[in-house]
Formats: structure tokens, sequence, C-alpha cells
């Protein structure tokens, strides 16, 4: 099923045209009322007549993250603040929330590409979708939320956390589609095996997971104990929140919706742009938007991008799991290491929980890292011999795919902290 | 003559055994013999209750992480080499031991609890050699 044959299928021809036209528009228009991309232009000596098509795009300079903290809340606003009929902000670890606005037509817009992504992941106006993920400031719920009701499907508007309530809605009014990050359906999945739950009595078909990175293991434990199909939905609150890319049933890569959010891959230390199929990072330019339009915003998110013709009969462009957002990389002892790297190898282990805190410290001017993991109840041996021998297994293979050694603890099933929004998995005790 | 001994996983937190013992008086558990084998992170606690099923449930109710051994107690006189004879039995036999912990029961007779690769060789060899072992009916109120 496809919910806007028309762009999703638009030759690639075509769509180029399109983007060129949209990115044209979109400069003069910055140009026109956002001082700071002014500003940025002309410094560049660039008028918005240069931009005649989507091959001058990679012309034009690059917004970071700083650039929206400096421009900290409203600066980057492109329209009156009585044409903003919604704010989201992202919570943002260091420093202040990166503030987003949206007007009536871009709402608009991201409930039409959260349709689209619905669509792919098999929801219809017949279904009944549990959206748990956090309402509020972060995008996720209401984007789901409104999303979903474009396609017609019944939305519980439930919110993350509360387990019990989750389970037992999902239950009496027949959830056929759960919406929340990967970490707290591995949680509602094992509660549901905790509580013993008849799946039987369960009617969910399909899971729409996404804002954090998460493994193919991942998924696989997901779907085997929730006993679903599920879904990688990819999205920035930058852009516009979750829905600026979805898998199909084929799963061969996300889909970007490149008639709104125009994808580039640059090498991240020289800013060149990267042909079809090289690794390197994500820049967007979410054209049409009104509220806040950017030029080139670079994601931070490391990953490839595939332009041949998916068997849905999507043109759009596909774009991998991320390796890793450059955020959420640690450097220890030198090495870079991505907590996604820990989860491939717990999962891979039938004797852990995907559970997992990295704990990371500096004793001597040397890095630490302890890697805490959760022991699955039924491997829990009583002699030391086997637990010590779980250990240095886990410990070897953590060698052998991160390239440095971590402490293993093994800790009590239950004790790591879950999540019931974005999980937490790394403690940085370094003052770097 | 197997009997069901608890074994649960504990991490070095202080309160964490406080926090079992006090589950299991609440519940009206006996606990007649324990030992911890104990790592830098973590403990493992063995322990001979009565109701076995009962506390592994209760415990595991609680979070727990527990399970219940196989493990054979051997009942030795409560004299200088007592200990020794059996063991020389055992060792004689080519019987290997995983951890054994003992505790004296009145003036002339102590327990040992054993857990070995192979329950039954263990439980035959002793027998053979007359050795009186614990019988299930009446180990949990050792």
């Amino acid at each position: 099923m496809i919910w806007n044959e028309h762009y999703e299928c638009m030759e690639r021809e075509e769509l180029l045209k399109l983007q060129g036209k949209r990115v044209k528009e979109m400069v003069k228009r910055v140009y026109d009322t956002v001082p700071f991309y002014r500003k940025k232009l002309q410094e560049q000596g660039i008028e918005p007549n240069d931009i005649k098509g989507i091959d001058d795009l990679s012309k034009l300079p690059f917004t970071t993250k700083q650039d929206l903290r400096d421009n900290y809340p409203f600066g980057l606003f492109a329209v009156p603040q009585p044409d903003i009929v919604r704010f989201h902000a992202s919570s943002g670890t260091t420093g202040k929330p990166t503030v987003v606005g949206y007007t009536h037509n871009d709402i608009q817009m991201w409930s039409e590409v959260v349709a689209r992504s619905l669509t792919m992941a098999g929801v219809t106006k017949a279904d009944i979708i549990q959206v748990a993920y956090g309402y509020g400031l972060f995008t996720g719920g209401l984007g789901l939320h409104y999303g979903a009701e474009k396609v017609g499907a019944s939305v519980i508007p439930i919110s993350g956390g509360n387990t019990k309530k989750q389970l037992q809605l999902m239950e009496d009014f027949g959830s056929t589609v759960i919406a929340c990050t990967p970490s707290y359906a591995a949680y509602i999945g094992e509660s549901l095996v905790e509580e013993k739950i008849d799946r039987r009595k369960i009617k969910l078909k399909a899971g729409v997971f996404g804002a954090e990175p998460w493994t193919p293991e991942m998924r696989t434990q997901i779907e085997q104990v929730l006993d679903i199909k599920a879904y990688d939905i990819y999205g920035l609150t930058e852009i516009i929140g979750p829905g600026v890319s979805m898998e199909c049933q084929f799963q061969h890569g996300m889909h970007i919706f490149e008639d709104h959010f125009i994808p580039e891959i640059i090498n991240p230390d020289t800013g060149e742009v990267l042909p079809y199929g090289e690794l390197g990072e994500l820049v967007f330019t979410p054209a049409t938007k009104e509220a806040m339009p950017l030029i080139r915003y670079r994601t931070r998110d490391l990953t490839r991008l595939h332009a041949e013709k998916c068997e849905c009969g999507r043109t759009l462009v596909r774009m991998e799991k991320c390796v890793g957002r450059s955020d959420d990389m640690l450097i220890i002892r030198g090495v870079n290491v991505f907590p996604s790297q820990v989860e491939s190898v717990l999962l891979e282990m039938s004797e852990t929980k995907p559970h997992y805190l990295i704990v990371v410290d500096r004793e001597n001017n040397l890095d630490t890292m302890e890697i805490q993991v959760e022991v699955e109840e039924e491997f829990f041996s009583d002699e030391v011999k086997e637990l010590e021998g779980l250990r240095q297994r886990i410990k070897a293979n953590i060698v052998s795919t991160l390239g440095i050694s971590a402490i293993i603890r093994l800790v009590e099933p239950g004790t790591i902290e879950r999540s019931m929004g974005k999980a937490k998995r790394v403690v940085d005790k370094r003052n770097l | 003559m197997i009997i069901k001994q608890l074994s649960v996983f504990l991490e070095n937190k202080t309160g964490r055994l406080t926090e079992l013992t006090g589950i299991l008086a609440e519940n009206d558990i006996n606990i007649s013999a324990f030992s911890i084998a104990d790592t830098a992170d973590y403990g493992i606690l063995r322990m001979i209750v009565g109701r076995p099923e009962l506390a592994a449930q209760i415990l595991k109710n609680k979070g727990f992480t527990v399970k219940i051994t196989d493990v054979v107690g051997m009942i030795i006189p409560h004299r200088p080499g007592g200990l020794h004879k059996a063991l020389q039995i055992i060792s004689d036999n080519n019987v290997a031991i995983d951890y054994m912990y003992a505790f004296a029961s009145g003036e002339s007779k102590a327990t040992v609890v054993i857990r070995a690769e192979s329950l039954h060789k263990i439980i035959d060899v002793l027998q053979d050699h007359k050795m009186e072992l614990l019988k299930e009916g009446d180990v949990y109120q050792v």
C-alpha cells in the first residue's frame, strides 16, 4: 500500500526538478526573512538568484546544531510568531534545548509524511494504534498521533510509561499497532511475559519504532517477544520529527520523503558531497518547511543512501540504518565506540539481555569502560566458574568487536533502569 | 536422596542480603543451612530452606534471580576424621565435587551439602560405603 503514489513513486528526474524548484523558493524565502541566513549567504557571496536548480544545492553553506543554539529560541524562524501554531523542543543533554516551530501547513505536511510512514507498515483506518511515545515537547507522541489520525486509524494516545496500563489497554482495546522507542518495546515485551498475559489475547501485528538507534539483533528480539513485524521510522526534531524516512515492507533501508526533505551525504571532515552508496554524514534541507526551513542541516548521523528503485515501487532514496550518531560516539582510549556495537555483541549471545549500561570513567589519566550486563534468568548458574566463564566470553566478544577491553559486570536482571522513552545507555563520568 | 537447594544471584550491594532474609522471615520460611560464594561484583547464595519451591516463587516475585539446584546431603560423625573419611571415599571413586558446605547439627552429627557433577554417582558410592544420607522428607527441617 502506498499513501501518496504521486510523490512516492515519482520519476527521479521529475523529483529532482521539483526539489530544485523548492530549494530555489526556500533560499529566496530565508534570504528575505531570516537575518542569520541573509548574512551567511552574503558572506559567501551567494545571491538567491544564483540557485537555479538542485545541482546548486552544494554551493550553499551548512547549518549546524550550534547555529540552532546560537539563535535560541526563535532566531531561525522564517515566519512571525502569530503564524506559529506549535512548538517542540529536543531535550539537549548539554546547554539549551533545540526549539522548533510549526505553522499550520507544517503540521499538515508532517501529518502527511507520518501517514505515508504508517501506510508502509500496513496501517489503515481499520487499525487501532497505541501511541506509546511521549507526548509533549518531544516530537514522538504528537507526530505519530497526527499521522495516525490522518490515516484514519483509531488512536490510543496513551503516551510513554505506565506499562501495566499499556498492557491492559492493548488487551482490552485490541491494539493492532504500537508506536514507541525500541527500548520501550523491548520492555513492554518483557512485561508481557512477566505478567503471564496470553499472547493470543493480544492482536498486535506491527510496531513502528524509532527515536533512538537500535540494532538488527534488537529488532529480532522485539519481533520474537511481541510476535509482530517491527518497522524502523527515522526523524529528528530539527527537520520535522518522526517521519523523515521509514521502512517499507521489504525493509531495504528507510525511504526518505525527498519531496520535502532533500538528503545529501557528505564527508564529515571536508564537507564534500559523496555519491550514493558511500558512507558519510547525512545532511537534510527541509525545503517545504514554512516556520523553520534549514539550509543543509548536518544531522551528525552516519549512513549511506541508495537510489535504485525499491521492490515496493517507490522511487524515493533509501537510507541505511545509521551506523551511529556522532553525538553518541564515545572516544575511549582513542578508540571510537558506539553503544550500538555493545548492544550487538550482547544480543548475539543468548545468555544476556538487551539491557546494559556503559559507564566510562577516567582513573590515573586512563579511560576505563565498564559494561553492566543483566544475566538472563534461565542462564543463571549457581556455580562461580560458569558465571565467570560467561563474563570472560562477553569480555572476549567485546574486545574483538570494539578493539578495546572493558570491565564486564554481571548484574541482577531488572536492575538496569528501564526507559519509557529514549534509553540511557551511557554514563560518562569523565570531565572532558 | 536428592535435596532441593535454593541458589540466588546477589549483587554486592549493601542491604541486598538483608532484603532477602527479611522476605523469608515474613513468609515464615526457615533457613536450615547456607553458604555464599563471593566474587568482586556479586555473590551466589546457596541455601537449604523449608518449602524450597514456595520460597523460590516468593523470591522470584520480589525480583530475585533464583534457581533450584539439586544437591546431596551427607551425614557424617561430628568428630576428628569424620569428613576426611567421607571425602576419601568420594575421591577414590573419582567423583568431582563442584562445591560443598557443612554445618554441625547437634553434638554427634554434621551434615555436608554437596553439589557434584554426577549426583547419582555420588549417591551410589556413598550408599555402597554405608554412609548416611539426608532424605528429602527430613531434610528441610535439619
